[in-house]
């Protein structure tokens, strides 16, 4: 069991990633119910934004001055792909019923891998990402951080409390609120929920650009499929956590990681479990444990919508 | 809650859709032959991944065989008949290329396919070919059941298509083949094997294993990662905590190419040995860690180093294509000329005119073609697999495959 804290980091790491994209889901689900299955794609977006961004930058840039520009770019170019997604694919089908703007979520996540596929140079396969150099910090004998895990597990909750501020203390975070809990009584209250509704979208999308370059740097390599694994997971991290709760959709990728990451390393090692554990068994066990939690605890661990409790 | 249900069976839904949508296929354009002037036009039928991730390989398999039927027609090999390819994209998933050997077998002008890449992709195509009397020849599938039926592990041979060549030797003879270099030459005694569970990822690590603890070896542990995931960093750790001086992975080069790296960032200064699905310049290129020290077996001699390849190599250059012809450029070239020799045969032995029932005469002379082909002697066996056992052993060194040692391999 010496590895154990070792598995727990890979794990924490891991679950950080889901939730940073997690929260795209869960605020677009708490504001419009629509549950935009196009973000695992404003991810890969996210992440082939920031890469253009690092090719654009004078060769032998030190990655700490190129890695808040590559955000930047990258969140550019997901917030504009979300943003014109929300104005053009799922505004003309708000009063639709509820299927309608489901499938154009799913047509618009394969048009926009297409298009990175089609148009992105080289993007036909893996490209290759700045990744970060040196050493891994040792923390004890057993246990080390990789650079780019530590980036993550950093950044997600600096992500997370500026959000949490944002939207408990910003006029424009409780107009957020309001919107979710009523959004007719909001619009007569003189909010701009059109407005609001892009907002959470920008947001949701920024958050995945930050996700996609830290993917970037931990793996080396982005390709034009990546958003729509991930994409999943984070899904179920936002359902396991309470989909609609910011906090739960952190706390739902952190559980999903840990939970994959220690059945890789532990499940085999159970009496009568031999075959049905390693890095084979770990999308079956994420699922049999979102499946639990649903039967147990159907609203999510920590409860679904943020705003009703706000 | 009133939309819990539908959030429940929309994830459902769309989950499948998802994955339904990743068997689509994309039609790359048809690269065709020169017009030589020729009466009858013959096609050869392309089946290998254009797209997606194994889209490296693909787009060699497909160039070098368009290259070949260009040389045929420029050169009139078959006079009065006029070669043509037809490219179709399987994206490695076996589903699809059953549905492009269905479509293959419609074209009645379609007398020979070439592919498809994948071994787990030829199982699904290999009855639809046989049922139409139509050779498949492919380039690169090694699992050894493909020729030799399911039994071949217990030592029962029984070819089961007899439509079916390969120019690609077996993971018989190339996992047992790493084995040996592993254990003797490098002198590793623990390794941890990985595989990704695919028909030729699983069956190349069982290979390997079994004649690695027959040398004297350890296998200290094993595990399995899954095809399109990229975090493999608890596998990793556990190949640390194993304490394993070696990794010997069955699979391709995507997820390979990260667990080299993740295993090298756990702190773990081992290296990684696969089989031909690595050995390929995205391997090392897709991941920015230095791989060095990794190996790979590959099929044949190195094609750069062949006398008998200089004129491919230099008239592949020439012919401009956009991607290089990767690992199986050479045996996809001579997969295509092998049809085109066959299709001379047929054609000579009729008069000069392609016979009513040309499929199968053409497979038929497909087994007892022989020609010096630019990987070396092309010929087929009882079971359709080639003849010639060459082999390499390929390193990493400085961020490039290099050449360390080839040899031909005998039991």
């Amino acid at each position: 069991m010496h590895e154990l804290p070792q598995q727990l980091a890979n794990g924490l790491a891991l679950g950080a990633l889901y939730g940073l994209i997690a929260i795209g889901y869960t605020m677009v689900y708490g504001i419009v119910q629509l549950i935009n299955f196009a973000h695992g794609e404003i991810f890969m977006i996210g992440g082939f934004g920031a890469l253009t961004t690092y090719t654009a930058l004078p060769s032998g840039t030190s990655l700490l001055v190129a890695i808040p520009l590559m955000i930047v770019g990258g969140a550019i170019a997901s917030v504009a792909v979300a943003t014109a997604a929300e104005r053009f694919a799922y505004r003309p089908l708000r009063g639709a019923p509820r299927l309608a703007p489901l499938i154009t979520a799913i047509g618009l996540s394969i048009a926009l891998q297409q298009l990175v596929w089609q148009f992105y140079p080289d993007a036909k396969k893996a490209v290759s990402f700045p990744e970060f150099q040196g050493e891994s910090f040792q923390i004890t004998e057993s246990l080390q951080i990789q650079r780019a895990d530590a980036f993550v597990l950093a950044l997600a909750p600096l992500c997370m409390l500026a959000l949490g501020l944002f939207v408990s203390k910003s006029r424009s975070g409780r107009a957020m609120q309001a919107t979710a809990q009523d959004p007719d009584t909001a619009k007569l209250m003189g909010i701009n929920t059109d407005r609001i509704i892009v907002m959470a979208f920008a947001i949701g999308a920024a958050f995945a650009a930050v996700a996609a370059v830290a993917y970037g740097v931990d793996k080396g390599q982005i390709n034009f499929e990546m958003g729509f694994i991930l994409g999943l997971k984070a899904f179920t991290a936002a359902v396991l956590g309470g989909i609609g709760n910011i906090y739960g959709a952190m706390i739902g990728g952190v559980v999903l990681g840990i939970a994959e990451s220690l059945s890789i390393a532990y499940i085999e090692e159970i009496p009568g479990m031999q075959q049905l554990g390693g890095g084979a068994w770990s999308n079956v066990w994420a699922f049999v444990l979102l499946i639990v939690v649903l039967l147990v605890r159907p609203q999510g661990l920590l409860g679904e919508r943020v705003a009703d409790r706000a | 809650m009133r939309h819990r249900s539908l959030l429940i069976l929309t994830s459902v839904l769309t989950t499948g859709a998802l994955t339904l949508t990743a068997c689509g296929s994309r039609d790359e354009g048809k690269g065709g032959g020169d017009n030589a002037g020729g009466t009858t036009t013959v096609v050869i039928g392309v089946d290998a991944p254009l797209t997606g991730s194994l889209s490296a390989l693909g787009q060699g398999i497909k160039n070098s065989v368009d290259l070949a039927v260009k040389t045929a027609n420029k050169d009139k090999v078959v006079p009065g008949v006029t070669f043509k390819i037809e490219a179709l994209d399987d994206q490695a998933v076996p589903a699809s290329g059953q549905a492009n050997a269905t479509k293959l077998v419609g074209n009645k002008d379609v007398l020979g396919v070439v592919g498809p890449l994948n071994s787990g992709v030829s199982q699904q195509m290999q009855g639809v070919f046989a049922a139409a009397n139509l050779a498949q020849v492919s380039p690169a599938n090694t699992n050894p059941s493909l020729s030799q039926g399911d039994n071949w592990g217990k030592g029962e041979f029984k070819r089961p298509f007899k439509t079916y060549f390969r120019t690609a030797a077996t993971d018989v003879v190339q996992g047992k083949f790493a084995a040996q270099y592993l254990f003797r030459d490098a002198g590793k005694k623990k390794v941890f094997v990985v595989d990704d569970k695919q028909t030729y990822g699983a069956g190349l690590a069982a290979i390997f294993s079994a004649e690695f603890k027959r040398l004297g070896g350890q296998v200290v542990g094993t595990d399995h990662v899954t095809v399109k995931e990229t975090d493999f960093s608890s596998t990793a750790d556990k190949v640390k905590a194993s304490g394993a001086d070696s990794v010997y992975f069955g699979g391709q080069y995507p997820e390979g190419g990260l667990l080299s790296d993740q295993i090298k960032k756990t702190g773990a200064k081992i290296p990684v040995m696969g089989g031909d699905g690595i050995y390929d310049p995205a391997f090392i290129s897709a991941s920015a860690e230095a791989n060095d020290g990794d190996l790979a077996t590959s099929i044949g001699y190195p094609v750069e180093k062949l006398d008998t390849a200089k004129k491919f190599i230099a008239d592949y250059n020439a012919a401009g294509y956009k991607d290089p012809y990767a690992a199986y450029g050479g045996y996809s070239y001579d997969a295509g000329w092998a049809i085109i020799q066959a299709v001379k045969a047929v054609v000579d032995a009729n008069g000069g005119k392609l016979p009513s029932d040309a499929r199968a005469k053409v497979t038929e002379a497909l087994g007892k073609v022989s020609f010096d082909g630019v990987t070396g002697k092309v010929s087929f066996d009882e079971y359709g697999d080639t003849t010639n056992k060459q082999l390499t052993v390929y390193k990493v060194q400085g961020g490039k495959w290099i050449d360390v040692k080839s040899d031909t391999f005998n039991q």
